[in-house]
């Protein structure tokens, strides 16, 4: 497997993934969650919600903040490993 | 594929957590086995975890114009088997249903069953048949990393489903209905998972990292 081959593999994810964007730019791209939560709530009305989160992020900004530091420390991880194996194979 | 907090009934919540749980206690044993006799797996975890940690973290639009994420557990589940994917997909759950209000503790076993448990499974499975079928190492992984991101998805419909079936079309309706917002939505992205995920699998086997056994390349 060449290095051309994996950007090509890159390329085509991150195209899957902005296509979309280009196709149907009036989306409101919501999260499927909150679409599932919303379909319980409006076809089971006599459902009542027993329980809610313990501590919610204060706001979107914090919220995608926190998303941000899960992603950080997910790819600081795989990041780590990859380049310590590469400085090993260089030496 | 997060079932938020409070929308499960009790009676579901706790089955749900009643199944998980032995999954994530046998997967915590292996976990500390694979850790004891081979300790440079350590390294190959912290990949594995990394990569669950940053996929799922990744809301990603889609076709539907919803945003949905990916899991990331194939990886990890063709590495080290499905056992240990269950402890490393719970604590991403932990970290989401405390942190960020995406699932919650009493959905933790609902939402670990599809993410952590089914999911990884349907990857293993997926990757073992296709080495015994065969194909290219790029063609199990792809498989194996985009059918386990769908298979959460299908689980988390028929989870909702079972707690909220239709009044007038029953389980079968509403598991149509919850797979319409779920699974539709994660058709490309899982496409996008599989393809990451060979790129991954192959600098990691380029750095020595992991070996393939009986398979083609």
């Amino acid at each position: 497997m060449t290095a051309r081959m994996n950007v090509l593999l890159l390329g085509l994810a991150a195209l899957i993934v902005a296509a979309p964007l280009v196709l149907s730019p009036d989306a409101p791209f919501g999260g499927t969650d909150d679409a599932a939560s919303q379909v319980v709530a409006a076809s089971n009305p006599g459902y009542e919600k027993w329980t809610g989160p313990l501590w919610q992020p204060p706001g979107k900004e914090v919220e995608s903040s926190l998303f941000a530091l899960q992603a950080a420390f997910g790819a600081g991880l795989l990041g780590y490993v990859l380049g310590r194996r590469r400085r090993r194979s260089d030496e | 594929m997060h079932i938020m907090e409070g929308f499960l009934p009790a009676q579901h919540a706790l089955a749900w957590s009643a199944i998980s749980a032995p999954f994530v206690v046998a997967g915590a044993r292996r976990l500390k086995r694979v850790i004891e006799e081979r300790p440079e797996a350590r390294l190959q975890l912290a990949a594995a975890a990394g990569f669950t940690f940053v996929l799922s973290a990744l809301k990603l639009p889609s076709v539907t114009g919803s945003c949905s994420h990916p899991t990331g557990t194939g990886l990890g589940a063709v590495m080290f088997g499905p056992p240990v994917m269950a402890v490393l997909g719970t604590l991403v759950l932990l970290f989401q249903g405390l942190l960020v209000a995406h699932g919650g503790i009493t959905t933790l076993g609902a939402n670990v069953f599809s993410m952590a448990i089914a999911g990884p499974w349907v990857a293993w499975a997926t990757w073992r048949l296709a080495i015994r079928l065969g194909l290219p190492v790029t063609a199990g992984i792809f498989l194996a990393a985009f059918l386990g991101d769908l298979a959460t998805y299908v689980v988390t419909s028929l989870q909702l489903a079972l707690a909220f079936p239709d009044a007038a079309t029953g389980l079968t309706g509403s598991f149509a209905k919850f797979a319409g917002i779920f699974a539709i939505t994660q058709l490309p992205l899982a496409v996008a998972e599989g393809l990451v995920t060979v790129v991954v699998v192959n600098a990691l086997v380029g750095r020595g990292m992991i070996r393939i056994e009986g398979a083609r390349p």
